[in-house]
């Protein structure tokens, strides 16, 4: 239990996702002009990066780890198959959520198809291997690094809706104000780092 | 000839991905945090965009339109495990200090948009030269920027000391922060260049940063080149 929420607060806050390892900074920038998408584009990504790490866990224990089949020397293949089955899981949850859960699909839709293209959650998939974690871990590590996601997105547009109206310097509207908060963001959450 | 070495002025200066498109911003704040990284990076990204615009282009009449992405996909990431195991073999210090960003050149939009944009409606020599423009392009702007960082950071180009041991590096600049704040500083360079561009009334070339627009993004074929944020209004208008 402890080794689970070390992980939970190692991956949603010390390591966060955009801020210190630069995954998913298309849509950090992108998709963080007013809260309320932002709070969207982040429930999209907590919802697909946590199903996402649990098929991709499965594959790896029981396909391409999985000592019994190839002698476990499929490992070459976890990229090709990993960015695959995330793209195809992406729009199997559209089409599930759309069919069975219209709200849900009403405050997600939008969102998901933009979210194939989000290194972060292929990332997670590779972490996951990586560190080789077990299938509950793996699953608590992708829902935290999204977690981490969420949080840093939604706090950027909160800044974003303030600077709007600030006198910026007319070269650095835009994108350089944007990555300008990100650096002093990122410098804020170093001060999780002495949390584990 | 002319076409091919058009194509790579094309890649290096009048689209530069890194400065023009802004494309691939991941790879490039992240790794950038030497020179040498940001070369081998660069040159990892060129090898995988030249052998998947060539192979791409050499099937364009092959595949069907309906699977292309898929399809697309598949050929990227072969490539970048091979070249995930190249590193490996013949590079291991490199392959240790760009990590996972080697496997994630698979989601690199500069690949896609190349394979979809270019290499899917030209023929193969064109489309070999496009990768190599675009990868030299991409390679120039990594090693710019981390020549930048390298420098300010830890007072050294290439692992060579420049600064006078009086300087006191400012090591912010080679952790996560300093990613931001230089490339903040190059686009609000670019914004200049723009605005006294369009004072003299020339025409600038247009951004397009994934924040700004989705004129040359790979995910454009799944999000129809609407911002969300159109989207959302589109839909409460309808």
């Amino acid at each position: 239990m402890q080794e689970l929420l070390l992980i939970a607060v190692g991956s949603a806050f010390v390591n966060n996702v955009v801020l210190s390892q630069f995954l998913g900074i298309c849509p950090f920038l992108g998709v963080s002009k007013n809260v309320k998408t932002a709070a969207g584009m982040g429930g999209a990504v907590v919802f697909v990066i946590t199903i996402a790490s649990f098929v991709t866990g499965l594959i790896y224990k029981f396909i391409l780890g999985n000592p019994n089949i190839m002698g476990g020397e499929l490992e070459y293949l976890n990229t090709i198959v990993f960015i695959l089955v995330i793209a195809a899981l992406v729009q199997f949850v559209e089409l599930f959520l759309k069919k069975s859960m219209p709200p849900l699909y009403n405050a997600l839709g939008v969102y998901l198809p933009l979210i194939t293209t989000n290194c972060a959650v292929l990332g997670v998939a590779l972490t996951n291997v990586q560190e080789s974690y077990d299938i509950l871990p793996g699953v608590v590590n992708g829902f935290a690094t999204a977690v981490g996601f969420l949080v840093s997105i939604v706090l950027m547009a909160g800044i974003r809706e303030k600077t709007e109206h600030n006198d910026v310097p007319e070269s650095f509207r835009g994108t350089p104000i944007v990555l300008v908060t990100a650096g002093l963001m990122a410098i804020a959450f170093f001060g999780f780092s002495g949390l584990i | 000839m002319n076409k091919c070495t058009e194509r790579i002025f094309n890649g290096l200066v009048k689209e530069n991905p890194t400065f023009v498109l802004m494309l691939g911003m991941c790879p490039t704040l992240a790794v950038t945090t030497s020179a040498i990284n940001g070369i081998g990076m660069g040159l990892s990204t060129t090898a995988v965009l030249i052998m998947s615009n060539m192979l791409i282009s050499m099937l364009r009449k092959i595949i069907p339109d309906s699977v292309r992405m898929p399809a697309f996909i598949v050929v990227v990431a072969s490539f970048v495990t091979i070249v995930d195991f190249l590193l490996e073999g013949f590079v291991p210090g490199l392959y240790d200090s760009l990590g996972l960003y080697i496997p994630l050149i698979v989601v690199n939009c500069i690949i896609l948009g190349r394979a979809e944009s270019y290499a899917s409606k030209n023929p193969v020599l064109p489309s070999v030269f496009d990768g190599i423009g675009m990868g030299l392009g991409f390679t120039v702007g990594l090693t710019c920027i981390g020549i930048v960082r390298e420098l300010i950071g830890a007072g050294q180009i290439f692992g060579r000391q420049i600064m006078p041991d009086s300087y006191e590096p400012l090591t912010i600049f080679i952790l996560a922060p300093g990613a931001f704040f230089v490339l903040a500083c190059l686009v609000a360079l670019q914004n200049k260049i723009k605005n006294h561009l369009a004072k003299k009334g020339k025409k600038a070339p247009q951004n397009a940063g994934c924040g700004e627009g989705c004129a040359s993004c790979a995910g454009r074929g799944i999000c129809g080149g609407h911002l969300v944020s159109d989207i959302k209004k589109e839909e409460e208008g309808a």
